[in-house]
C-alpha cells in the first residue's frame, strides 16, 4: 500500500487553515488544536511501527513519559532551552526505543501487546519510586512555561517536519523493508531483509516520535510532568489513533489524531453522562464502533470512497 | 497395527509427553514447594506471608484462568477481563445494598456475569475475531475504557465498603495466624476452578467446547455448534473473572474502580507463565506470582509495594523471552 | 425411488474462484458411490458442498430434505458424517474423546454404538486413552472412519481415504468400508484418487473433470469404459 501523497493543493489548504487558526479560535480551542498536533506526531510514529512492521505496542505512552520528563527535568535542573530538550527527548527515546525493540524482536502479536501494556502500566510507577530525581507523585515543574500559541506552533511545525521525515524514510529502501516485514516475515528474510535491524529501527523511530510528542505534551500542561498524566489511557489513545488512521494516508493520521485528541474533550459535554465520565464511556464506545465498522481505519474508508468516485 | 517396542514409545502411546523441559518444570515446582515448606516451618512471618501470597495468588490465578479460557476459545486476549470483573463486583455490591445476602448476591452476580460474557462475545468479538490481532486488541481495549467509564458513571469513583463474607476471625496454627478471609479466598477460587475443570473434562458440552477451540472446522463436521461454544467460553470466563473480583475486594477492604487494574497485569504474567493455553498453568502461575510478590515485598526492603507492578512486568518479559510457551506450554506429540 | 442424496446443478466457489459448474449426481440408499477425476476436478469440493463447508448454490437434498442452506453442524445433525481430507481427527484429544465427539449429536448412552465400533476396529479398544496424534497415519484414518461410524450416519462422505497410506492399509480400509456398507447398510460417497480400489468397492461412480460430471454409471460400466481405463486405471 503506497503512502498516498496528498495533492499539493490539499496540503496548501491545510497549511493555510493551520496558519489562520490562531487568529480565529479561542485560546481554549487553540489548545485543543495543539493537542491534535501532539497526537498527530505520536500516531505518526506508532503508525510506522504498527502499520509498517506490524508490531503492536500499547506502551508508547511510556515513551511519551520519557520524553516529557526529559523536558521537565532538563528545564528544571539545567534551564535548558525548550527546543533543545525536545531534541534531547527525540534522541533519548530513539535509543530507549532501540533497546526496547531488541527484546520485542522475540515477541509478536498478542505477546508484544501484553508486554507493552505491562510497560505502559509500570513506567508511571517509576517516578513514584524514585521521587527525589523524578518528583514523585508531585511531579516535575520545568523552569520555563509557554503559552498555547507556542505549543500550537511547535506542535504543527514538528508535525510537518516529522511527516516529511517519515515520508522520506518510508519511500526508500527502509520503507520497502518495513513493508516486507509486515506482509510476510518469512518472505522478507528469504529476500535478504535483515529483520532484526528493521524491526528494531521501527521501534526506535516510533519511540523518538512519541518522545517529541511527550515533550510537547508536558509543555502544553504548563511545563508540568506528573505520573498521572502518563497513564495507560494515553497509550490506548495512541494505539486507537493509529488504528483509526489506518495505513498509508496522511488524512487518516489527521483523522486519527482528531479522533483521540478531540473526542475526550467533546464527550465531557455529553448531556446525560456528565462531565468526568462522559470521556471514557463515549471514547470506549466510539472505539469499539469504529473498529467494528471501519476495519481498515480511516485510510481504508478513503480508499473505498476513492474507488467509488472513480467507478 | 504398528509395533511400539521401546518403553518410552510405550509411555508416549499412553499419552505422556516426556520431554526434558517438562521434567525441569516439575522439578522446579517441587523445589519451590520444598523451599516454601521449610521456610514456613522455620519462620512464622514467612508462613504468614506465604499464606497471604497463596490467597492473593488464587485470585490472580482465577483471573488468569479467565484469560486463558478466552484465549483458547477465541484466540483473543481480553484486555478488559479485569474491568469486567470489577464491574460484576460492583453489581454484587449494588445487589447487597438492595438487601440481598452476600451469597445470594454472589450467585446472582455469577449468573449476570455469564450472560454478560456471552453477550459480549456475540456482539463485539465475533465480528472482529477473524481479523487482525490489532482489531481484536483495540476492541477489548475500547471495552476496557468503556466499562471503566460506565462504572464511574453509575457508581462514582469514591470508595465503597463491602462486607467481607468470611468475617474477621482467624485460625492459629502453630503460631501462624491464618485469617478466615485467606482460607475463604482460596476455597472459593478452588471450588470454581474445579467446577470449571470438571465441566471441561467430564461433560459432553465441555468436550464440545474443547473441540471447538482446538479445531473449529472439524468440530462443526461432527455437529458441534462452534459459535455457541465460543460464546459459552466467554461466559464462563466472565464467571471466573467475577469470582476473582469478588474475592479480591475484601483483601483491598474498599471497592473502587481501580480494583482490578494491577491484578490484570499479575494475571497476564500468570497466564503467560503458565502458558497461554494451559488452564492448570494459569492457576499455578497465579499462585506462584502471588507468593513470590508477597515474599519479595516482605523481605526485600528496596522493593516496596509500588514496584510490584514493574516487577511483574519484568517477570512477564523474562518469561516471554526465555520460554514463550510458558512453563506448561503444551507441545502435542504429533505424527506427521 | 428417490435416492438418499441428490445433487442438482450444484455450483460452488472459494471466494471468487468457481470450482463446481453444475454438478448433478444421485446416491441410492445402501450403495457405495465413487467420485473419480484428476486433481483439481472438484471432487473434494463436491463433498464439501454436501456437508456445507463451502459456499454453494443449487439443489442438494438428503432423502428429499434440502441441505443447501445449512451449515456443517446442521448437516451433521441430519445424519451426514464427513471424513475430510486430513481426516479431521483431534490429535490433541484421546481416541475415546474422538469417538465420543463422533457421537456428539446423539443423545443418551452411546455404548451400543461403541461396542459396534469395537467389533470392526478391535484394536481401538485398547488405545482408548492414547492421544490421537500419536497414532500412525493408518490408525488415524481408521479412527476417523470409526468416529464417523459412531455417528450412525445415514450418509458417509469419505474424502481421499487412501492418501498417504501404505497399500496394505488402504486395502484393509476399503474392506472395512465394504463391510460397513454390507452389514450395516451404510451409504457411502467416496472421493478417491485410486480409481481401481474405488471402483472395486463401489456400486456406481461419477467422473469429474474441471467441475463438471463427464461420465457416470455403474462400476462395471466405468471399469469397461475406454477413457476411464486409459486415464485412471492405467491400461
Amino acid at each position: 500500500m503506497r503512502r498516498q501523497i496528498p495533492a499539493l493543493s490539499a496540503l496548501l489548504v491545510v497549511a493555510a487553515v493551520l496558519c489562520v487558526l490562531p487568529f480565529i479560535v479561542s485560546d481554549y480551542n487553540l489548545s485543543l488544536a495543539a493537542q491534535v498536533g501532539i497526537f498527530f506526531i505520536g500516531i505518526l510514529g506508532l503508525n510506522i511501527l504498527t502499520g509498517y512492521t506490524g508490531q503492536i505496542s500499547i506502551g508508547h505512552g511510556a515513551f511519551m513519559a520519557i520524553g516529557g520528563y526529559t523536558t521537565a527535568v532538563m528545564s528544571r535542573d539545567h534551564h535548558t532551552n525548550l527546543v533543545v530538550t525536545m531534541l534531547m527527548a527525540f534522541a533519548i527515546c530513539f535509543v530507549v526505543g532501540l533497546i526496547v525493540g531488541l527484546p520485542a524482536l522475540r515477541l509478536s502479536g498478542v505477546y508484544l501487546a501484553l508486554v507493552t501494556f505491562a510497560l505502559a502500566v509500570s513506567v508511571p510507577q517509576l517516578p513514584l519510586q524514585y521521587s527525589t530525581f523524578l518528583g514523585g507523585s508531585g511531579g516535575v515543574q520545568s523552569h520555563r512555561t509557554v503559552g498555547n500559541l507556542w505549543v500550537y506552533t511547535a506542535a504543527w511545525v514538528c508535525s510537518a517536519v516529522l511527516f516529511v521525515l517519515a515520508w522520506l524514510i518510508l519511500r526508500g529502501r527502509l520503507g520497502r523493508a518495513f513493508r516486507a516485514v509486515r506482509d510476510s516475515e518469512i518472505a522478507a528474510v528469504a529476500s535478504g531483509v535483515e529483520l532484526p535491524i528493521y524491526k528494531t529501527l521501527a521501534f526506535g523511530i516510533s519511540a523518538a516520535y512519541a518522545g517529541v510528542a511527550g515533550s510537547l505534551f508536558v509543555l502544553a500542561a504548563n511545563g508540568f510532568a506528573q505520573p498521572s498524566e502518563f497513564d495507560v489511557f494515553l497509550s490506548l489513545q495512541l494505539l486507537v489513533g493509529a488504528a483509526v488512521a489506518g495505513l498509508g494516508s496522511l488524512w487518516g493520521i489527521l483523522a486519527g489524531a482528531a479522533f483521540v485528541g478531540l473526542l475526550p474533550q467533546v464527550s465531557t459535554s455529553v448531556p446525560v453522562i456528565g462531565a468526568q465520565h462522559g470521556r471514557d464511556v463515549v471514547f470506549g464506545a466510539a472505539v469499539i464502533l469504529v473498529m467494528l465498522l471501519l476495519p481498515d481505519g480511516f485510510a481504508g474508508l478513503l480508499t473505498r470512497l476513492r474507488r467509488l468516485a472513480r467507478a | 497395527m504398528s509395533a511400539q517396542t521401546s518403553a518410552i514409545a510405550g509411555l508416549r502411546a499412553r499419552g505422556w509427553t516426556i520431554d526434558s523441559s517438562a521434567a525441569t518444570v516439575v522439578l522446579l515446582l517441587l523445589a519451590a514447594a520444598v523451599f516454601l515448606l521449610i521456610g514456613c516451618l522455620r519462620s512464622t512471618n514467612f508462613a504468614q506471608l506465604t499464606v497471604q501470597g497463596v490467597a492473593l495468588g488464587a485470585v490472580y490465578g482465577s483471573l488468569a484462568l479467565a484469560l486463558v479460557l478466552v484465549y483458547r476459545a477465541t484466540h483473543v486476549i481480553n484486555f478488559a477481563q479485569g474491568e469486567l470483573a470489577m464491574l460484576t463486583t460492583y453489581i454484587a455490591w449494588d445487589l447487597m445494598e438492595h438487601g440481598l445476602s452476600y451469597w445470594a448476591a454472589f450467585a446472582v452476580t455469577l449468573a449476570i456475569a455469564f450472560a454478560l460474557g456471552t453477550a459480549l462475545e456475540v456482539t463485539i468479538i465475533r465480528p472482529v475475531q477473524h481479523r487482525s490481532v490489532i482489531a481484536t486488541v483495540i476492541v477489548t481495549v475500547g471495552l476496557f475504557v468503556l466499562v471503566d467509564g460506565v462504572v464511574n458513571w453509575i457508581w462514582g469513583g469514591d470508595y465503597k465498603f463491602m462486607q467481607s463474607p468470611f468475617g474477621n476471625g482467624s485460625f492459629t496454627v502453630g503460631g501462624v495466624v491464618i485469617s478466615h478471609l485467606y482460607v475463604g479466598m482460596v476455597a472459593v477460587v478452588l471450588a470454581s476452578v474445579v467446577l470449571v475443570w470438571a465441566l471441561f473434562r467430564f461433560t459432553k458440552l465441555g468436550l464440545g467446547m474443547r473441540a471447538a477451540a482446538l479445531r473449529p472446522a472439524a468440530a462443526s463436521l461432527v455437529g458441534v455448534r462452534v459459535d455457541w461454544m465460543l460464546a459459552i467460553g466467554w461466559g464462563l470466563a466472565a464467571v471466573l473473572g467475577a469470582v476473582a473480583g469478588l474475592m479480591a475486594e475484601p483483601s483491598q477492604i474498599f471497592l473502587s474502580p481501580t480494583l482490578m487494574q494491577p491484578i490484570l497485569v499479575y494475571a497476564f504474567a500468570a497466564a503467560v507463565l503458565g502458558g497461554l493455553e494451559s488452564p492448570a498453568g494459569a492457576v499455578i502461575g497465579g499462585v506462584a506470582i502471588g507468593v513470590t510478590l508477597t515474599l519479595i515485598v516482605g523481605y526485600v526492603p528496596e522493593i516496596s509495594s509500588e514496584l510490584q507492578l514493574p516487577f511483574a512486568f519484568a517477570v512477564l518479559l523474562l518469561i516471554l523471552l526465555i520460554k514463550p510457551s510458558g512453563l506448561f506450554g503444551r507441545r502435542e506429540v504429533r505424527r506427521v | 425411488m428417490t435416492a438418499l442424496l441428490e445433487l442438482e446443478d450444484v455450483e460452488a466457489r472459494y471466494g471468487p474462484v468457481h470450482v463446481l459448474h453444475g454438478i448433478s449426481l444421485a446416491v441410492e440408499e445402501g450403495s457405495v458411490v465413487a467420485v473419480l477425476g484428476p486433481n483439481g476436478a472438484g471432487k473434494t469440493t463436491t463433498l464439501r458442498a454436501v456437508s456445507g463447508t463451502v459456499r454453494r448454490a443449487g439443489s442438494i437434498r438428503l432423502a428429499g430434505r434440502p441441505l443447501d442452506r445449512l451449515g456443517p453442524a446442521a448437516v451433521a445433525r441430519l445424519g451426514v458424517a464427513h471424513v475430510p481430507e486430513g481426516r479431521g481427527t483431534f490429535s490433541e484429544l484421546t481416541v475415546w474423546e474422538n469417538l465420543r465427539l463422533g457421537a456428539y449429536t446423539r443423545r443418551g448412552s452411546i455404548q451400543p454404538e461403541l461396542d459396534r465400533v469395537f467389533t470392526y476396529f478391535p484394536w481401538l479398544s485398547d488405545r482408548r486413552r492414547q492421544q490421537a496424534g500419536t497414532l500412525s497415519g493408518g490408525e488415524q484414518q481408521m479412527l476417523a472412519l470409526a468416529r464417523a461410524f459412531v455417528h450412525r450416519p445415514r450418509l458417509l462422505l469419505l474424502d481421499e481415504p487412501s492418501l498417504g497410506l501404505a497399500p496394505v492399509l488402504v486395502a484393509e480400509l476399503f474392506r472395512i468400508v465394504r463391510e460397513l456398507n454390507e452389514e450395516e447398510g451404510l451409504t457411502v460417497l467416496v472421493v478417491e484418487q485410486n480409481a481401481h480400489l474405488a471402483l472395486q468397492a463401489a456400486n456406481a461412480g461419477y467422473v469429474l473433470e474441471a467441475g463438471r460430471v463427464v461420465l457416470s454409471g455403474s462400476s462395471e460400466e466405468l471399469r469397461a469404459d475406454d477413457s476411464v481405463r486409459r486415464s485412471y486405471l492405467g491400461y
